[in-house]
């Protein structure tokens, strides 16, 4: 072994110089934005000047009627919109990457990479082909389910108040199924041989082999997929604001915080921009997140079980 | 190996040339902002070479922005000062209060401004009118446009009043072969632009209604204000399939495409429509309730332009927009841009029949402008987006027109006091 060993340990600028850059970009264009939010929404006109008004402007969000109407209207609107994820994204994910690790399925790579290629596209394109594809004017569904005889299903669901949320949430869902199927997929191949195969020695096999023995293993995995969808949720806004505008229509049924947040703070044809009251919006998107990425990492994290093979 | 003193000799010049060029040509480059980007070649094509013709020393560059992004990315850009050097005025308040934070130039003693009217400056013009701070550069006039080829086939004519024009979409709809109107639920703004701020005026009695709103003697909750929102819900049963779910764009397809017969219309649309639809059409102003009433039509304030306060070129700005004020842009800019007309004194030829057609009803018909927008949509929630709202829903069948009137007007009430704005 070395045979000097240093008694004071040098310095390691190296590791201050490398870090340096990304440190400065993020401070710049997260941390101090980051502040500046919090900061604005503490302020607001009075008497036409800017002046510290203290806790006022989350006031009137939460108990002006009107305000607070639309706050809680998409507040919930967002769960909802990340319960739907839940519930059918995480499932269809296991259940792709259960098919996909079979390894006597043929063509794995071509489904792999045709399920993986929406997460990749722009929020932009995916809305508006979907809004093409559900147009009652020029749209395939009506006639796809028309081909089955099911037309009688169609209804022009963007455009009604009960399921334009639901149906946008499922076109996101559409878009992102392709990262949980890839990150349980990659969890499902980690499992060691000799797991499954002291499994099969048990007698547990089929369904009950992956309920018993393979899904407790990837649920880590399921939680970090899970908390992924809860920020990204949580933060959405393109998907909304390219299929029903800024007005997050029909009658506000799929306005999500992201939506009201724009509108305030940018203001929307005549309505002028108000960078108080957005900052506010901001402020408690930001208070949300971090409140349902705490309980995460010490409510669940901390309790989960790891695996060491 | 290139030695040093040549590499710096060698980018010396470089720098030396780049530095000269602007000094040798003497020229100002004016970049202009605005959110009608379908007007991108009429800018470059028409507009500017006629500019710059007249004034070689002064550059111009169009850079639009799509339209429902230009008001925040323009007050972004002015906020941090890199916004353009003329500015594209949206009517009223979203350039008032430009103005009152000193982002737009007082444009008041302008030579051009002489070639307008005051109700022409209204729209750019402080409350009491003493400051003007955009030329104004067009109206637009809301009517119907329909296909011609298919009310000939089907033998029908254009009416003029409320029942008459429920007559030709029943006719329309027994034929079947056309959906009898264009009209989507789910772009809010054209169940309230084509729709109620189209055929209202007529049941408010345009200005003199609009007058009473803002002074507090008028209510939407009052008959006048929530009969056109009657029409408007009989309108859904004309509309077509799965109209709630139709976007402005599918309508203008159903229309040029010859799926639909009329087409609710702002007089903007006759461009596009006169490129992409391969029939003849015709346009009608709004029908009035009954048969002698006084017509009305929303002759709306639409487009001026202004001069960035903080811009470096302002003299060259000032120069430019007495251009625009000219008669010369002024024919120019209607004949190119037909449907968008001027709003100048001077007398403005044009040579687009379906243009014409729209421009010859303010003979016959009272003039007036979206009540929405002038004083009343300052306040949370802003009245013009609330009427996008409740006009979608009454059209979509999902609130009552009742319903509809009593929301608008709990919403104006929640900020508006009558006079709150005089001084």
């Amino acid at each position: 072994m070395a045979a000097t060993i240093e008694h004071k340990p040098p310095r390691r600028w190296h590791i201050a110089v490398f870090l340096a850059p990304a440190v400065l970009v993020y401070t710049a264009i997260m941390i101090v934005p980051l502040f500046s939010t919090l900061f604005q929404s503490l302020f607001g006109p009075v008497d036409g000047e800017r002046a510290f008004v203290g806790l006022r402007n989350f006031q009137t969000l939460f108990f002006d009627p009107r305000w607070a109407a639309s706050f809680w209207n998409a507040l919930y609107n967002n769960f909802w919109f990340f319960f739907i994820h839940m519930v059918v994204q995480n499932p269809i994910g296991v259940l792709l990457a259960a098919i996909l690790s079979n390894p006597n399925l043929r063509l794995r790579g071509f489904y792999r990479t045709a399920i993986f290629i929406p997460t990749i596209l722009s929020f932009v394109i995916v809305g508006f082909a979907w809004q093409l594809i559900l147009s009652p004017l020029w749209g395939i569904a009506p006639n796809m389910l028309d081909a089955i005889g099911l037309r009688f299903l169609f209804a022009p669901w963007l455009g009604q108040e009960g399921a334009a949320l639901t149906t946008l949430a499922l076109v996101s869902v559409w878009q992102f199924v392709g990262i949980p199927m890839m990150l349980i997929y990659a969890a499902l191949l980690s499992i060691p041989d000799e797991v499954i195969e002291a499994a099969e020695i048990d007698g547990v096999t089929g369904a009950k082999q992956f309920f018993k023995i393979q899904l407790p293993l990837i649920l880590p995995t399921i939680g970090i997929i899970s908390i992924l969808t809860f920020v990204g949720n949580f933060n959405a806004f393109d998907l909304i604001y390219v299929t029903q505008g800024a007005q997050a229509g029909p009658n506000f049924s799929t306005d999500i915080l992201g939506t009201l947040l724009y509108r305030t703070f940018f203001g929307f044809q005549l309505q002028q921009g108000d960078v108080n009251m957005g900052s506010t919006i901001a402020t408690m998107m930001f208070l949300i997140i971090l409140v349902g990425v705490c309980i995460y990492l010490f409510g669940i994290q901390t309790r989960m079980r790891r695996y060491q093979f | 190996m290139i030695s040093k003193s040549k590499l710096l000799s060698g980018s010396a010049g470089v720098v030396l040339a780049l530095a000269a060029t602007p000094l040798l040509a003497q020229e100002t480059t004016l970049v202009i902002e605005s959110w009608r980007n379908d007007d991108l070649t009429i800018w470059q094509q028409t507009l500017i070479p006629a500019f710059e013709a007249a004034h070689p020393e002064i550059n111009v560059e169009f850079q639009p922005t799509a339209p429902t992004e230009y008001n925040a990315a323009l007050n972004a850009k002015l906020e941090a000062g890199s916004a353009g050097d003329i500015i594209t005025c949206r009517p009223f308040d979203a350039s008032l209060a430009l103005f009152q934070e000193d982002h737009l130039a007082d444009l008041t003693d302008l030579e051009g401004m002489a070639n307008f009217s005051d109700v022409a400056k209204s729209a750019w013009s402080t409350d009491d009118g003493s400051q003007t701070f955009c030329v104004p550069m067009a109206s637009v006039i809301h009517g119907f446009i329909y296909n011609a080829d298919a009310f000939a086939e089907l033998g029908l004519e254009e009416p003029t009043t409320e029942e008459e024009f429920f007559a030709v979409l029943d006719a329309i709809q027994e034929d079947g072969t056309y959906i009898p109107l264009a009209i989507g639920a789910v772009d809010q703004w054209e169940a309230a632009s084509m729709g109620y701020h189209n055929i209202g005026p007529a049941y408010w009695a345009g200005e003199e209604g609009r007058q009473a709103l803002i002074a507090g003697e008028a209510k939407f909750t009052d008959e006048e204000w929530v009969e056109p929102l009657e029409v408007l819900a009989r309108w859904g049963e004309y509309a077509g399939e799965g109209y709630q779910a139709q976007t402005y764009p599918d309508s203008q397809n159903l229309f040029t495409l010859g799926r639909a017969a009329i087409f609710p219309a702002g007089s903007w649309e006759i461009a596009l429509f006169e490129e992409q639809a391969d029939f003849a059409m015709g346009a009608f102003p709004p029908p009035v309730p009954a048969e002698g009433d006084t017509c009305y039509i929303s002759d709306h304030t639409d487009i001026g332009i202004g001069l960035n306060a903080a811009s470096p070129n302002a003299e060259a700005g000032r120069t430019f927009l007495n251009w625009v004020a000219s008669a010369e842009f002024a024919e120019l800019y209607s004949n190119a841009l037909p449907g968008f007309f001027a709003l100048s004194n001077e007398p403005v030829t044009l040579e687009n029949e379906l243009a014409n057609e729209f421009v010859s009803w303010r003979e016959n018909c009272e003039s007036t402008i979206r009540p929405t927008y002038q004083i009343l949509s300052r306040g949370t929630p802003n009245l013009e987006n609330d009427n996008w709202l409740h006009a979608a829903n009454v059209l979509a069948g999902t609130e009552t027109p009742a319903d509809a009137a009593a929301a608008i007007q709990e919403g104006l009430d929640s900020w508006y006091t009558p006079g709150m704005y005089e001084e």
